[in-house]
């Protein structure tokens, strides 16, 4: 186990260099990245000093060596349209963000986990034909778009929930205000009702196959029916037998899952205009803010890097197999 | 083989009877299932659309008509035109751009998996094939991409290269290789002992002929149940990163587009501009996984587990 854990961080380690060239020449692909930072009507004198003043006049490695320095440190330059330190712009949006991820999550899983059990038990009837229906539909609906509608329809029609803004809870927890923190529970739940569902569907439906693809699987091996013709209740054979089983690749999705989900509230939280990172890329995008964007998306992967280790060194210890096998393939 | 009696044709070779065969199994399982015929016909009529978008469209899409500007739909166009589906903030008639749209958002998703299907098969070819440092590289590369979330990955990119098709196709091209690699490295690694790759080589053919020529035709099946979902996959992100500005130019009419542009006029309660759009891009991607599902239960069930 202990060389895995070895190998498994030395790859995570590849994997963050990697992620800092990657983020590096995608500033250079389209040529000098000089003209990203100056205006349209910049002369040549102006466009000059700021490719000084950035260091574009350096050579490749230089410029390279610069950039991971200055990642290291956080420093992602000013942002253009802020003129403040891109990075702490970011950092002031992410609790939000975080909340939106972390509450579209629960949805994803919480849900998915009952819905994919009864559709698995009951296989072939009603249950599992309309949740396997809602599954598809789930996967083939633009999370956007989906926020669009539930606006229109909940917000707009019904009025019993909010269509834009956030009241924060994470921020006052990390200020160490907790007293405001839970008095703002209730309200931040409520603000994030419409846009977690948005976020939360694809991957509700696409949960709720894998778990009802896992579950069957599982119920056809020859354990499952030795525990059945012991004559076990089937209650048994299922909550002891069968989904101990059927766990794992639910935990292998969990890391990915929140990768996936973060895609999404970057998109989503444009739609209910929430005060995340999402809305802010959104708005960077627009402005062609480089530091900005660069800074949200480094963050954001970085985040999901983290995640995805951990989740795969909680794996090694919930499934045995891994510690002769080393390695998740 | 199925040289069945009573089928009134002499078949000639015996990989037209085979396919002649298997068609007429994919059409009548087709036909029984319903759904997937639901899916073929509404993609013809997408794909027309986007074929003969200029000749179908009542309007010019991008033809304004301020005086006419938020009209309901089927509410009476300029010239004795109807808007069926209404038009939108600048009067432009929402049935014209929502025809035109679907050029776009096919054309990008057939493009791109055609794009990432090809890097994905040759890196996966190669990666299975050779082993070793390849197989390294290339996996290690595919885990690079995979520690990205896409869309960040496409923003970014994106951003810096600016907004047009092609740009589009290639960001979103280039990130689906990982799928395709990982199935067709996996599928070459089983066949590359095989006994029919061993006579190959054993008769001396070159790498190149053993891997495109003997190993390539075998593993292809499955790949198309894959690209089927992918194409749904991509029609997704186009319409999310359209929808953030980062797509085609704005004189284009996309789905995703017209969805942001909607917003503005929400509250004032315009849904058919919100509503038709996303319509059309939710039965395009629902088609496209309706048939990746038949076409996996039709080419082999075990595939389930894969996908």
């Amino acid at each position: 186990m202990g060389s895995y854990v070895v190998r498994r961080l030395l790859q995570s380690v590849v994997v963050v260099i990697g992620v800092t060239l990657v983020t590096f020449l995608a500033l250079q692909a389209g040529g000098d990245p000089t003209y990203l930072f100056v205006s349209e009507r910049a002369s040549l004198e102006e466009i000059e000093a700021t490719r000084q003043a950035l260091g574009f006049d350096r050579p490749l490695h230089v410029q390279y060596l610069s950039f991971v320095g200055d990642l290291a440190r956080g420093d992602f330059g000013q942002s253009l349209s802020y003129r403040q330190p891109a990075m702490e712009i970011v950092l002031e949006a992410l609790p939000a963000t975080i909340e939106l991820t972390l509450f579209s999550m629960v949805i994803a899983l919480l849900l998915a986990i009952p819905l994919g059990i009864l559709a698995a038990i009951n296989r072939g009837t009603a249950w599992d034909g309309s949740i396997m229906t809602f599954s598809m539909l789930g996967q083939s609906i633009p999370n956007f778009w989906m926020g669009i509608m539930m606006i229109l329809f909940f917000g707009l029609y019904l009025r019993v929930f909010p269509i834009s803004g956030h009241v924060p809870f994470l921020a006052p927890m990390m200020a160490g205000d907790f007293g405001t923190a839970l008095s703002n529970l209730p309200r931040t739940i409520f603000h994030l009702i419409l846009p977690g569902i948005a976020v939360g569907t694809y991957s509700l439906a696409r949960n709720t196959r894998l778990i009802r693809s896992s579950l069957l699987e599982v119920l056809e091996q020859d354990y499952v029916r030795t525990a059945r013709s012991k004559g076990l209740p089937e209650r048994r054979v299922l909550i002891h037998h069968a989904l101990r089983n059927a766990w794992l690749p639910v935990v292998t999705i969990i890391g990915l899952e929140f990768g996936f989900l973060l895609g999404g509230v970057v998109v989503v939280e444009t739609v209910f205009s929430y005060p995340g990172i999402g809305r802010l890329l959104f708005a960077a995008i627009n402005q062609r803010d480089i530091p900005l964007v660069q800074a949200g998306v480094v963050l954001l992967a970085g985040i999901f890097i983290l995640l995805n280790l951990v989740v795969d060194l909680v794996y090694v210890r919930l499934d045995p197999r891994m510690k002769l096998a080393g390695g998740r393939g | 083989m199925s040289d069945r009696p009573g089928e009134g044709t002499v078949p000639t070779t015996r990989r037209e009877t085979r396919f002649r065969w298997e068609f007429r199994r994919a059409t009548r399982v087709m036909v029984d299932a319903r759904w997937p015929l639901f899916a073929v016909i509404f993609l013809l009529a997408a794909s027309i659309a986007a074929a003969f978008g200029p000749v179908l469209s009542p309007l010019d899409p991008n033809r304004q008509n301020l005086v006419l500007r938020l009209a309901g739909p089927m509410a009476p166009g300029p010239d004795g035109a109807v808007f069926w589906l209404g038009s939108d903030a600048l009067g432009r008639d929402v049935l014209s751009r929502l025809l035109y749209g679907a050029r776009v958002s096919l054309l990008v998703g057939f493009a791109a998996i055609t794009v990432g299907g090809s890097i994905g098969i040759v890196a996966g070819l190669l990666s299975g094939y050779f082993g070793g440092w390849v197989d390294d590289l290339i996996m290690r590369l595919a885990d690079i991409q995979l520690a990205f979330p896409f869309i960040l990955l496409a923003i970014m990119f994106l951003v810096v290269l600016g907004s047009g098709v092609w740009n589009l196709i290639l960001v979103l091209g280039v990130g689906q290789w990982v799928t395709y690699a990982r199935i067709v490295r996996a599928d070459t690694l089983s066949l590359r002992e095989k006994e029919f790759v061993e006579a190959a080589r054993a008769l001396g053919d070159s790498t190149a002929s053993i891997i495109f020529r003997t190993i390539l035709p075998n593993i292809l099946a499955p790949l198309t149940v894959i690209a089927s979902f992918n194409v749904a996959s991509v029609i997704l992100s186009e319409a999310a990163l359209s929808f953030l500005g980062l797509g085609v130019p704005p004189s284009v009419p996309t789905w995703g587009s017209m969805l942001a542009e909607s917003r503005d006029t929400l509250i004032a309660n315009k849904w058919w501009l919100a509503v038709f759009p996303g319509v059309a891009i939710m039965l395009t991607v629902l088609s496209f996984n309706i048939l990746g599902d038949w076409l996996r239960d039709f080419l082999d069930p075990r595939l389930r587990e894969r996908t």
